[in-house]
């Protein structure tokens, strides 16, 4: 990916406010895992994790771990009152049952429909599929946070995805080291622009019909 | 009912080329004792089933990275690059199921049922051959049932019977795990007497358990130290 630590917490800042008091909220892997250091501190979220917990806290002191209480990722988390342990079917009951008000991933391509590809490039990074099938097919709503190039400077958001892909039309929003595109029925809507871009230079530098919306505002 | 054994007798159960399933998640209550035995043992051509391949030097991260699984059940091989490279070189075949799927379907082999229904991974590489059915106007793929000739999973207590009480965010896959092998061998960090543990708190029957085993505790570094 290549983008710079200030540019990834610029991403998750604006994500995180999306983020509203009393939702259940799943983050993933990555970039995604930067949102909730932008939540206030006094804010009113539980944290759902793949592995079975649900109200996940800040990360511990350093010697206060608990090698047992991790994340998804397999790093030590702390949890809030009112959270809870369960099981791994548990964890996706919540899942599927369409509990969790926002998932935010990250993607190797997201098509003009909401298509979503993160978990394979055949035969040359294989991560595997993890929990992203169900939460991005389940989850209320799905954000994804990508770079908006890959490492060969070719666009991320395409007409029609080339990877295997994660879901269908899965996706809502999508947050870029440039761009913030709303994903509709009638197609993708350019909203804000990450400063120091202008509105021509995404629309060059993205693979799929973009909408301009009528107020684009830009994210500093 | 005393289930309390060895290390020695629950690696008797564990031969090469047997179908196992592993309890944990990213390593997190992968049992690491019964994991070094088997390393010990030189246990190889494993069809092993297990929520993810945890990393190349912790948990069941090890036994994969050492080659000694020829088929490989798993959700997600990320954090083990090494999985990863022997797939792409054919070494170990891989089947990938979304991870609430392959936990389902783990649960299903252990309580009895031949399958699961489920409309994820529709439209995507996970639906390939895999039998459809319409419920109620919904499109649905079968998904098969797991089972295994040897389930290992970790506990934080045991008592005598195999009841057993996880720890935290390392019950993750245990329970269902625990419940789908032909033999269940849990190891665990104190057994105490039967009558010791809270009814209300057990979270696996002794019923599905065959053996116990005292554990020595993890012999890796977790990857945050």
């Amino acid at each position: 990916m290549g983008l710079g630590i200030d540019v990834r917490n610029r991403m998750a800042r604006r994500a995180a406010k999306e983020i509203k008091d009393g939702m259940i909220v799943n983050l993933g892997i990555g970039i995604p895992s930067l949102v909730s250091n932008h939540l206030s501190r006094d804010h009113n979220v539980m944290f759902h994790s793949e592995n079975g917990v649900l109200g996940m806290g800040a990360s511990p002191e350093k010697g206060k771990e608990n090698p047992m209480l991790c994340n998804a990722a397999g790093y030590p988390v702390t949890i809030v009152p009112g959270a809870s342990y369960f099981d791994s079917t548990t964890a996706f009951s919540i899942i599927r049952a369409g509990l969790l008000d926002i998932t935010i991933l990250g993607g190797l391509e997201v098509s003009e429909k909401g298509d979503l590809a993160n978990w394979i490039i055949p035969g040359k990074r294989v991560p595997g599929i993890g929990g992203a099938m169900e939460l991005a097919r389940k989850a209320k709503r799905v954000i994804v946070l990508l770079s908006h190039l890959n490492k060969n400077g070719e666009p991320k958001i395409v007409p029609t995805c080339t990877l295997p892909l994660t879901a269908e039309r899965c996706v809502n929003m999508i947050i870029t080291d440039m761009a913030i595109i709303e994903v509709t029925e009638g197609g993708l809507i350019l909203t804000e622009v990450m400063a120091p871009f202008t509105v021509e230079e995404v629309i060059e530098k993205t693979g799929a019909k973009l909408l301009i919306s009528e107020n684009v505002e830009t994210v500093y | 009912m005393n289930k309390v054994g060895t290390l020695d007798e629950a690696l008797m159960h564990i031969h090469n080329g047997c179908v196992l399933m592993c309890g944990g998640f990213g390593g997190i209550g992968n049992p690491p004792t019964l994991i070094k035995g088997m390393i010990k043992k030189d246990i190889r051509d494993l069809t092993l089933i297990a929520n993810d391949t945890a990393f190349p030097t912790i948990g069941i991260g090890k036994v994969v990275s050492q080659g000694r699984v020829k088929k490989l059940i798993t959700s997600h091989i990320g954090s083990n690059p090494v999985a990863g490279k022997l797939m792409v070189e054919g070494k170990m075949d891989v089947e990938f199921s979304p991870q609430g799927t392959l936990a389902e379907r783990i649960r299903a082999g252990g309580v009895g049922l031949g399958g699961i229904l489920v409309d994820v991974g529709i439209g995507s590489m996970v639906e390939e051959g895999k039998e459809k059915v319409y419920v109620k106007g919904e499109e649905y793929v079968i998904e098969t049932a797991l089972t295994a000739d040897v389930s290992i999973v970790h506990a934080k207590k045991a008592d005598t019977f195999g009841n057993l009480i996880y720890d935290t965010s390392a019950r993750n896959t245990n329970p269902l795990v625990a419940m789908a092998g032909k033999i269940t061998i849990a190891e665990v960090e104190e057994i105490v007497p039967v009558g010791q543990l809270d009814p209300n708190a057990i979270v696996t029957p002794g019923v599905f358990v065959n053996m116990v085993i005292q554990s020595e505790g993890v012999d890796w570094k977790w990857a945050w130290e």
